[in-house]
């Protein structure tokens, strides 16, 4: 029998999250709360206080995962995951539940943390190695490794400031990859540098999952990934375990999860006296259909339709808007150039492409609007819906922050 | 590769992970083990106060130096306080001694959690490394201040007796004092940030309170052992004591002693306690 190298037993993450919170906490806020507190309790009791919900980020989790498994977890953007991963790396508590682990635990869910500006290269491997829970020892003997790995011989005793960020990363990884615990926790943030560094850090963790002496628990939004690194898969939706199972049928579960509104194709019904309709759209990241979009992927979507005069030229506009309704942008085919039909026809397809959209991560809808030069027939509102996932787009090992919509890139010049 | 088949052949240590609440018990041998993390970020701490500037080790004779020009001038020239018989900027320097380092120490250690969130709210790491590392620059900075010091002497001709080696001890009860202070106070700030704002007023007034610019003669023998409930008290008389040759004073030392043990105490506790929150709230 194989033995368990970690058991989740029933864990759950409780938030309270206040309506009008401004986030951080000061003593003034406190101070009054405690001067508030009885009235609001009288309150609660009476269920009449809207200033505080409840908010599961995990709720009954619970699985086992046997020494040497490496497994995937996937899920989208607020189902949990990154929870999941913070309360088994002891940074946060659970709320409820309890967590048994068997072995040297090590997790990454941020390259370089702990590395200084001012520091040397020398100095962070060593600072950094410890932070992640390496001794001295340890690092003395894999020193030469990680700098190899990294390739950053020549700049050892230069700080890091004046890296480059691709300096910085590889050498920030190097000494990640250079860990032996007996159970690793990874976060999506690894997917970082250029590709041909990715291409190395992908083969590093395949290393590490084929030696199969090592539990590994590994987010990421790569299904390319999961599929080849990991053995089994875990899908979290909404802050419970929704499959579990081997890696590809997890994936399989959630490329096709018809979760609620979150489809990549929708069927139309038949507008009843509608000239020009649409029968289906389906929305694809990278040509592939799919409603979970990287950042930076090329965003398209195809539409089926269907006309009772044959027509060259359908037309159609759409709207994308984000989750909490405000418009971000628009198209309408009326107003661009588009290639006709050679010959007009009663259906065909229309494929728009939207390129790489710089949108931040989130939740957004799709509105459609078809028709001919007469006008608009057809109207779905909010007829798709995507996400899009976080991916370090710039290799620097960090997201931005998302406080506005988009993420423009820019090309900043400094001159003196 | 020896050394990995031997942590291999280590029994496979069991971690358990559950909601906690109340008083934590402090797991010592975590902190053991994570010495070597303890050490890192001391060397980090004391690097990066010498190599970002210029005026790296400038700074820490300059500080105390112009301190004690300024007390002197003010306080021993102009208010005339008295200074036990000794030249006032030997006396009032003996002072500052323990005192800059106990209130550096503050400062930095109060900050230390939240200037660092990385090491919050990204990895698990023995927490109390993050505030207690500061206090090892901070020794540094003292150790300069004695070179200056003993230089002072020698201009002042006050000579030294081998009681100087009490100022070990005396140094290790300020260290724990302010370690104590140091917990309390960033555990405090990484829950309600605007305590922020309390430290240089808490350190300000803190100063008045302990006798560095007065001898704790001048306080009525009656109020000694209350004032020194502020463990700066007992530590900054002792430190005259130690190095100036001036008379022990047994009860306001060990009261001292004994309230800078229970600050600590009270500050890894209090730490510990609301530690597990932190990275929900930071």
């Amino acid at each position: 029998m194989t033995k368990l190298a970690i058991e989740v037993d029933g864990i759950g993450k409780l938030y309270r999250l206040e309506h009008a919170g401004t986030g951080t906490k000061s003593f003034r806020d406190a101070l009054t709360d405690m001067a508030r507190a009885p009235l609001q309790r009288l309150r609660r009791l009476r269920g009449s206080d809207k200033s505080m919900e409840d908010f599961w980020a995990l709720k009954d989790v619970s699985f086992d995962v046997a020494q040497g498994d490496v497994v995937g977890i996937i899920g989208r953007n607020g189902a949990g995951k990154s929870t999941l991963l913070k309360i088994l790396s002891r940074i946060v508590e659970p709320t409820i539940g309890q967590v048994t682990m068997r072995g040297r635990v090590a997790s990454l869910l941020e390259v370089g943390t702990g590395f200084h500006p001012e520091l040397s290269g020398r100095e962070n491997v060593y600072l950094n190695g410890s932070i992640l829970g390496m001794k001295k020892r340890e690092i003395d003997r894999r020193f030469d490794e990680i700098v190899a790995f990294a390739e950053v011989e020549k700049f050892l005793d230069t700080p890091v400031k004046r890296y480059s960020s691709g300096m910085y990363v590889r050498l920030a990884f190097a000494v990640a990859a250079h860990l032996e615990p007996e159970i690793l926790i990874v976060d999506e943030v690894l997917a970082v540098g250029d590709a041909e560094f990715q291409k190395r850090c992908l083969g590093k963790m395949q290393e590490i999952s084929k030696s199969g002496s090592r539990t590994v628990l590994f987010v990421s939004h790569n299904m390319a990934a999961i599929r080849s690194l990991c053995s089994k898969g875990i899908l979290l939706n909404r802050g419970r375990v929704e499959a579990t199972g081997d890696a590809a049928s997890v994936v399989d579960t959630y490329m096709s999860a018809e979760d609620g509104d979150l489809s990549s194709t929708k069927q139309f019904a038949k507008g009843s006296s509608a000239s020009v309709w649409m029968k289906s759209a389906q929305i694809l990241a990278d040509g592939l259909p799919s409603s979970a979009i990287a950042m930076g992927s090329d965003i398209s979507f195809k539409i089926e339709f269907g006309s009772q005069m044959a027509l060259s030229q359908p037309r159609l506009g759409y709207v994308i808007s984000t989750a909490a309704g405000d418009r971000v942008l628009t198209s309408n085919n009326r107003f661009q150039s588009s290639n006709p039909l050679a010959v007009p026809s009663t259906e065909g397809t229309m494929r728009c492409e939207l390129g790489k959209i710089p949108l931040m991560p989130g939740r957004y809808s799709i509105s459609l609007w078809c028709g001919d030069e007469g006008g608009d027939h057809h109207a779905e509102l909010e007829a798709l819906y995507f996400d899009v996932i976080e991916r370090d787009l710039w290799g620097l090992g960090r997201l931005p922050p998302a406080v506005a919509t988009m993420w423009w890139p820019t090309s900043y010049e400094v001159k003196s | 590769m020896s050394s990995d088949a031997i942590d291999a052949a280590e029994p496979l240590r069991e971690l358990v992970i559950r909601p906690r609440s109340g008083w934590i018990a402090i797991d010592w041998r975590e902190l053991w083990e994570g010495r070597e993390l303890l050490y890192f970020l001391v060397l980090r701490d004391i690097k990066v106060r010498y190599k970002q500037t210029v005026l790296g080790v400038a700074w820490a004779v300059l500080q105390p130096l112009f301190t004690m020009l300024i007390f002197t001038v003010v306080f021993g020239r102009f208010a005339k306080i008295p200074s036990d018989g000794l030249p006032y900027a030997v006396f009032v320097f003996a002072g500052l001694l323990p005192w800059t380092f106990f209130s550096n120490n503050i400062s930095q250690a109060s900050m230390s959690l939240v200037n660092q969130q990385s090491l919050l709210t990204k990895i698990y790491l023995p927490r109390v490394f993050v505030p207690a590392s500061a206090i090892g620059s901070g020794l540094i900075d003292l150790l300069v201040s004695f070179v200056i010091f003993a230089l002072l002497m020698l201009y002042y001709q006050v000579g030294a007796s081998p009681r100087i080696l009490v100022v070990p001890l005396l140094v290790l009860l300020t260290a724990a004092a302010s370690l104590g202070v140091g917990l309390a106070l960033a555990a405090l700030i990484v829950t309600y940030r605007d305590f922020r704002y309390v430290v240089p007023f808490l350190v300000q007034s803190w100063l008045y309170v302990s006798p560095v610019i007065y001898p704790v003669s001048m306080v009525p023998k009656q109020w000694q052992p209350v004032l020194a409930l502020n463990p700066m008290a007992g530590i900054i008389d002792g430190f005259r004591s130690a190095l100036l040759g001036l008379p022990w004073n047994p009860v306001t030392l060990a009261v001292s002693s004994a309230s800078s043990v229970l600050l600590l105490a009270y500050g890894l506790f209090y730490f510990r306690k609301t530690e597990r929150s932190f990275a929900d709230v930071a």
